[in-house]
């Protein structure tokens, strides 16, 4: 299946002479900077998911808030596509740029507005790093709850965009539960403030709508978010396991405790391996899987919550318990862990990303699930996830230069988030649809419910010009897609090149 | 389930409640959808054929270490909260309770939440899916019984506090939260800029507090979490120990602050946390702060106008909780601005094409 926008599948677009376009826009909005050159757009050509790269038409750099709206308005005019991107550091193709189309780049609104630490809350521009704002912040004792691994890096907007996560969730929730309020740009260039700064505001809940769109409703231009005291301690307990399951059993058992860890997190030995190589986190090479437990919050409390998560680990069969000592440790030990995807990186030329989530009584049976896909297409998964959350991020690896490892690999991916999808889970728990999973929403959806997604859409953006192709399939496409499963997942066209 | 079904009866209508739909889609009719029919005095009244809900009813699923539970819309929230409670978890975002025929489709419809709101989160914050009735009368489901979902667009949040408006909910999928170990609730004599004071000095630490009000010159905090924590913080607090039905009273209105006198409406300002007292011709006792002070019930004359320009010059809004008192004469719910409203309508068009969902309730126009 190719990952490109295809108008037979994914809708007609405008077609648009470039230089049109490019004289278009340079007459409304003058002062911006339009980058056109080969050159110069190479840089944009792909976001994280490094697999898939489309050169876009134009890349847009604003730096006022006039010049989006310019923009905005002008495409419209014109039904040109646009594709907004934050950092780029997205793992599902979100801001895959399009050919026709101009990629909207808002990291030059990279200022913080204000932190108000008496009200709890920042204001700040869609281009903030997601750590800046905790940086930010700390110095009146206060953080910015959400913290995708990537949070040096990503920007806020593109954390709204995708309603990211991050380690701490289970406790402290994803992006929209600590997003007080956006502005908003429409794709007619309409000024929108959605949320307030008090709890609550008149109308349908269109904030949280915004969070986890994808850049399909309206472009994020300012964001005020939810700021929280540090807590006092946290404290993190190592366990090892000689069986992926009973780690798995665990992490239900810590909680039917009546505990809810800061974060709850899982590797098998792969994934160990890898980790223990790359950052020398001080794993333990033999185990089959650990889990990393934070606990977190006032002092006396956490004191008492390890012993507790202590006797409920060995209980359920941990063979090695291990507290970090004081903070180097525990930052060490999370260092493991978010820098897992690198350190995979490092075992293997290529590896694949996925982000299912299932039940959690599920996981046994869909980590079988996965190892039998490993068995059969040939391909090493290691699995990494957030356990408390039932939030997985199976990493398949693989070689692109080898022949036909890279359709394998998204093949094995497919069919995972089809175990999750059939556990109860959902193909996405944190990295959004994008372009990557587009095929796997018509498994998670009927036609009809992905009807209702599209006439949310109209309902903001009727021309379809912002970022189509993504998240949403077409009928069209889910058609398509369905139609080859029947015919026992070969793949039509097998002519056809799959990049 | 049997233990479960002690709670509520259990009985899924949704077919019966889609053919109703469907018929009303054919017909025009607009629809006033009724779960217990105790939250029909906010917003405005809704002329139409009533959708019972109250019989589609029952815990379809609950699983105590997933932290989840999907229930029929038409289970009575005291059934709901018993079972829960039962295994020693509740729903986080402590809904209102006007009436013992309350029902968890209009704890979420109305997007309503208790004194613990600031700290745990509002009603939408705990809704992880839900199963919808659409205007041609389909039951689609959309979020999902897991704790974490960014596949297409989170319409299942956006229905709490849409009041009905775009689709009639049918099941809903929560997150819940264990009942924390330690409770302690205390009362402290305090004039209220040094409560307001007090409280952004505390809001800005690591505390175990669950909620926060000021009345009369009085500070009111409940304390909750670890049995530590708790007893650590009362006794840094000191003041008097208060029976936790205080903040239940305040919850559901049963306190004896919510008996109005004549003439006066009730209000709701929801504002800024650490916003000071507005500048407004009211009473000191005839305010309550909740929620830190975020939250003030307000009973007054003054005229909406009034209230609303004090609470937009802070970045708040105001709602009335008695719009029929007043003969219908004022909005419920803060006007939009220009373009929001017209998102909405879209929003509404596209949904609901021929309004037969709660028409008004809202706003007249949608």
């Amino acid at each position: 299946m190719n990952i490109l926008f295809d108008e037979r599948l994914d809708g007609e677009l405008v077609q648009r002479d470039k230089s049109e376009v490019l004289n278009d826009l340079q007459q409304a909005v003058p002062d911006m900077t339009l980058l056109h050159r080969e050159e110069d757009l190479r840089p944009f050509e792909c976001d994280g998911l490094a697999a898939y790269r489309v050169l876009p038409m134009l890349v847009a750099l604003p730096e006022t808030l006039e010049q989006v709206k310019g923009l905005l308005k002008r495409c419209y005019a014109l039904g040109v596509p646009v594709v907004t991107r934050g950092a780029g550091t997205g793992l599902s193709g979100g801001a895959l740029p399009l050919e026709q189309g101009v990629l909207l780049v808002m990291s030059r609104f990279s200022k913080i507005l204000s932190v108000d630490p008496d009200a709890r809350m920042a204001r700040v521009q869609p281009g903030v790093r997601n750590l800046a704002i905790s940086e930010a912040a700390a110095p009146y004792g206060l953080y910015y709850a959400p913290d995708p691994s990537s949070q040096i890096a990503c920007s806020i907007g593109g954390n709204v965009a995708e309603n990211a996560g991050g380690v701490h969730c289970l406790k402290y929730g994803l992006t929209v539960h600590n997003v007080m309020r956006v502005d908003v740009l429409t794709i007619e260039g309409e000024h929108m403030t959605l949320g307030a700064e008090s709890f609550d505001a008149p109308g349908f809940d269109l904030l949280a709508l915004m969070n986890g769109s994808e850049g399909m409703l309206g472009v994020v231009t300012e964001i005020t978010v939810k700021l929280l005291p540090k807590p006092e301690t946290a404290k993190v307990l190592m366990a090892s396991f000689d069986d992926v399951e009973k780690a798995g059993r665990a992490v239900g058992d810590i909680i039917a405790a009546g505990i809810i860890p800061g974060g709850l997190e899982m590797m098998d030995k792969l994934a160990i391996k890898a980790a223990e190589d790359f950052v020398k986190a001080g794993y333990p090479l033999d185990a089959e899987a650990i889990l990393l437990c934070e606990l977190d919050g006032v002092e006396a409390d956490v004191d008492d919550d390890c012993d507790t998560v202590r006797r409920v680990l060995e209980k359920a069969g941990a063979t090695n318990i291990q507290q970090a000592r004081d903070e180097a440790e525990r930052a060490k030990f999370w260092a493991g862990r978010k820098n897992a995807f690198p350190a995979v990186g490092r075992m293997s030329p290529d590896y694949y990303c996925m982000d299912g989530t299932i039940p959690r009584r599920e996981l046994p049976r869909v980590l079988k699930g996965i190892a039998a896909l490993s068995e059969e297409s040939g391909l090493a998964v290691a699995n990494v996830f957030h356990a408390g959350d039932g939030n997985m991020h199976p990493l398949i690896l693989f070689d692109a230069n080898k022949e036909g490892q890279l359709a394998l690999a998204e093949e094995v991916g497919g069919k995972i988030l089809e175990l999750c999808v059939a556990a109860g889970g959902s193909i996405t728990g944190e990295h959004g649809v994008g372009r990557e999973k587009i095929n796997q929403m018509c498994s998670q959806f009927q036609p009809d419910e992905i009807s209702v997604f599209h006439a949310l859409k109209a309902a903001f953006d009727p021309k379809r010009l912002l970022n189509p192709g993504k998240n949403i399939p077409t009928l069209a496409r889910c058609a398509e897609f369905g139609a080859m499963h029947v015919h026992n997942n070969e793949l039509p066209h097998p002519d056809l090149p799959r990049f | 389930m049997t233990e479960l079904a002690m709670h509520a009866a259990d009985r899924d209508i949704a077919d019966t409640l889609c053919e109703q739909v469907r018929s009303a889609y054919d017909a025009r009719t607009p629809l006033r959808i009724v779960g217990g029919d105790t939250r029909a005095f906010y917003g405005r009244p809704v002329e139409g054929q009533a959708l019972q809900m109250a019989e589609h009813s029952g815990i379809v699923s609950y699983d105590p270490v997933e932290l989840i539970v999907t229930v029929r819309a038409g289970t009575r929230l005291s059934a709901l909260q018993a079972a829960l409670a039962e295994k020693h978890q509740m729903l986080g975002f402590e809904p209102p309770m006007f009436g013992e025929a309350s029902t968890i489709g209009g704890a979420v419809a109305t997007g309503l939440s208790g004194p613990r709101r600031p700290w745990a989160g509002a009603a939408r914050d705990f809704v992880l899916g839900t199963r919808i009735i659409t205007q041609e009368g389909k039951l689609l489901r959309f979020g999902g019984e897991v704790m974490k979902n960014v596949a297409g667009y989170d319409l299942s949040r956006m229905m709490a506090g849409a009041q009905g408006t775009l689709g009639v909910l049918t099941d809903i999928s929560f997150k819940v939260l264990p009942i924390p170990n330690a409770t302690h609730s205390l009362r402290l004599s305090l004039n209220l800029n040094d409560a307001l004071k007090k409280l952004a000095e505390l809001g800005r630490q690591p505390l175990p507090i669950t909620a926060a009000a000021w009345h009369n010159g009085e500070l009111f905090l409940r304390l909750e979490g670890g049995k530590s924590s708790v007893q650590a913080t009362q006794e840094r607090l000191g003041g008097e120990s208060l029976d936790p039905s205080f903040w239940t009273s305040l919850r559901d209105h049963s306190h004896p602050f919510f008996q109005l006198n004549d003439g006066q409406a009730l209000w709701r300002l929801s504002l800024p946390p650490n916003t000071a007292p507005l500048n407004l011709d009211i009473a000191e006792t005839d305010i309550f702060y909740d929620w830190a002070g975020s939250q003030r019930w307000v009973k007054t004359a003054l005229d909406a106008d009034t209230l609303r320009a004090a609470c937009k010059a802070v970045g708040g809004h105001a709602t009335c909780y008695t719009p029929h008192a007043q003969g219908g004469a004022v909005e419920p719910f803060t006007p939009l601005n220009a373009v929001v409203e017209k998102y909405h309508r879209n929003l509404k068009a596209e949904l609901d094409a021929h309004g037969i969902f709660n028409p008004g309730r809202l706003y007249a126009a949608f």
